[in-house]
């Protein structure tokens, strides 16, 4: 018999540390699914960013590491250079990706290295309390935007897809979202086509996954998962930016 | 006989890497290290390793606790500022365990400063450098043999204690000529042992992890007291030096990497006029050689600390003599390099002339 429901072998036992209606947990266990069903829980190493899911080396059941605030793609580089059979993933927050570390981002993407990166963009830096984050929608409240975000003093948010498909280098580069049913088997459908990229030696692949945060937003479980689908996603516009395989063919 | 070439100091230091079965730097320019990145890009390519040039030093270093924790021996070669920008990486790989190389060929400061030749990173390099309880082991070279042979040295220290390993040196002993004897033979790097720490995909054993956190009440605590032991050892195992006419000298010079040469040669000027000086140049700068140093003080009314800085390792020969003799100061901060002259001037200056 399958087990429908049960916890994929990808994630350990421990039991996972997220508020109620938090989006990782969902991207978890997408991405622990897809270590077994691909076979590759055995040779991956992830890495854990500093953000809420920081204890994500405690999660998913492979070797892992945890690096400094944003640097994950720096720290993948250099395992996936030095163990080329080894499949990486960075799991990163906005903060993480798009603010600290934007110049690792930018240049892991540049060089085309061949890795996966696993970006959760939830508007909020969730782990500090709340405060604004590059991705934080204008007019948007943050801890440290209480009147909304002013573009005129805290300037526009960063879209990550977008900004990264100006360059040459990256392989693949798609948003998605886990707000509903639908927009979960269509992320867990890009988290798979990135981690046969860099089964394939294709190179650098992203996933941007709009992902709630309703504790960082002051919104229920249910409001939260609306958000995305009625303001987030048209901010932030779900589909491919970049899908190199398709013009491979 | 083992093979002998007149080389630049940065070309040894290269081949040394090189010779230590080290296979992955990344790095980013700056002066005055350039040359080792440039040879290091053909070096690399020529024994099939990996060469990277990073957006930054932030990134080489991250580069480095990734490819550590595969376990594999890597180096970043930089200057001051760029070494500055590591530190916070130095702490994780610290606090991760991770033995990686980390070379400063240290410049001028604070800031900006010059690419002249300086030693004004010493409190940096033997104090922790970054946040949090830690020390990287440290060696000085002072010649480009040393340069060729301390790559070795640094990556047996380091994975022998897990820790980071620094080898500091200046733009002086870098653009220098000098004979190098090919003293060992080359390391294949499929032939070091297999770390039972490294990341490699977890077929056929319990996974792996690599952090430097624990929010377990308690448990950093007990961890950084562990570490602290190891550090213990580290300080009573691996205390390294040369000494030079300290059998009878009234006055030791301290001095190490380009200091130590213009001291020696101050020594010999100052023997040839009947001053009786002896040398004691520190090889690892952490751990200091305190033990040395302390038992000299038993004998030695007068030391004399020269450092290319406003001094720095004088503290610790202070604390090494435990204020038993007295400590005298030749320093050059800002670029600056004493001259055998100026430091002979010091000497009879201590000891008054020819005694
Ligand atoms: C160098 C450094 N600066 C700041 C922090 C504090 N910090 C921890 S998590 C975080 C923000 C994380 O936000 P994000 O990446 O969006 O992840 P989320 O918690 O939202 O998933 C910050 C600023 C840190 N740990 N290290
Ligand atoms: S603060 Fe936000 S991102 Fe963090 S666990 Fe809670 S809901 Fe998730
Ligand atoms: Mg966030």
């Amino acid at each position: 018999m399958k087990l429908i429901f049960g916890r994929p072998a990808g994630l350990t036992d421990v039991k996972q540390r997220y508020c109620p209606g938090c989006g990782h947990g969902i991207v978890h266990r997408l991405v622990a699914e897809l270590l077994v069903e691909l076979n590759i829980r055995e040779r991956a190493v992830g890495i854990a960013p500093v953000g809420c899911s920081v204890f994500a080396d405690e999660y998913f059941n492979c070797d892992m590491i945890q690096p400094p605030h944003g640097r994950g793609p720096a720290v993948a580089t250099g395992i996936k250079r030095a163990r080329p059979d080894c499949i990486l993933f960075s799991y990163q927050g906005d903060g993480d990706l798009a603010a600290i570390g934007t110049a690792e981002t930018v240049h892991a993407a540049a060089r085309n290295e061949n890795i996966t990166l696993i970006f959760i963009n939830n508007a909020i830096y969730g782990m500090t309390g709340g405060q604004l984050a590059p991705t934080t929608l204008p007019g948007m409240r943050s801890t440290t935007s209480v009147q909304g975000r002013d573009i005129v003093k805290q300037g526009y948010p960063i879209k990550v897809c977008e900004l990264l498909a100006g360059l040459d280098g990256p392989y693949y580069l798609v948003r998605c979202a886990v707000n509903t049913p639908k927009n979960i088997i269509r992320t867990k459908k890009a988290l798979k086509t990135a981690f046969q990229n860099q089964i394939n030696n294709k190179g650098f692949s992203l996933v941007e996954i709009l992902s709630m945060c309703p504790t960082g937003w002051g919104m229920t479980p249910v409001q939260a998962k609306k958000w995305i689908g009625e303001v987030m996603s048209k901010y932030y516009p779900l589909g491919e930016f970049r899908n190199l395989a398709k013009e491979e063919k | 006989m083992a093979e002998k070439r007149l080389m630049y100091g940065n070309h040894a230091l290269v081949e040394g890497i090189i010779y230590a079965g080290c296979r992955f730097f990344a790095g980013y320019p700056i002066t005055p290290q350039n040359e080792v990145p440039e040879y290091m890009s053909i070096r690399m390519n020529e024994v099939g390793g990996v060469f990277l040039q990073t957006e930054s030093e932030i990134a080489a270093i991250n580069m480095l606790f990734g490819a550590g924790a595969a376990g594999v021996r890597a180096t970043t070669s930089s200057s001051s500022p760029g070494i500055s920008l590591m530190q916070e990486g130095i702490s994780y790989i610290a606090g991760a365990d991770i033995p990686v190389l980390v070379i400063n060929i240290v410049r001028g400061g604070p800031g900006l400063g010059n690419i002249a030749p300086a030693q004004s990173d010493y409190y940096q390099a033997t104090k922790g450098g970054g946040h949090g309880d830690y020390f990287t082991i440290t060696l000085a070279p002072n010649s480009a043999q040393e340069l060729f042979e301390f790559p070795k040295l640094a990556f047996e220290l380091a994975e022998k204690y897990r820790n980071p390993a620094l080898i500091l040196a200046d733009g002086l002993l870098g653009q220098m000529m000098e004979p190098v004897e090919f003293t060992f033979e080359p390391i294949d790097p499929g032939k070091l042992p297999e770390k039972d720490y490294a990341l490699t995909g977890c077929r056929g054993r319990p996974r792996r992890v690599v952090r430097s956190y624990d929010l377990r009440p308690g448990k950093l605590e007990e961890l950084n007291w562990k570490r602290y032991k190891k550090y213990q050892e580290i300080i009573k195992n691996e205390q390294r030096y040369e000494t030079f006419n300290d059998k009878d000298a009234g006055l030791i010079i301290i001095a190490y990497g380009t200091c130590a040469r213009v001291a020696s040669a101050a020594m010999k000027m100052a023997r040839d006029k009947n001053l009786k000086v002896g040398l004691l140049r520190p090889i690892t700068l952490w751990p200091f050689p305190k033990d040395k140093v302390a038992q000299l003080s038993e004998r030695i009314k007068d030391f004399l600390v020269v450092e290319m800085n406003c001094g720095q390792m004088i503290d610790d020969v202070r604390m090494a003599t435990q204020f038993r003799s007295r400590i005298h100061f030749l320093g050059r901060p800002g670029g600056g390099v004493p001259t055998p002259p100026e430091v002979l001037k010091k000497i009879e200056e201590i000891m008054g002339g020819g005694r």
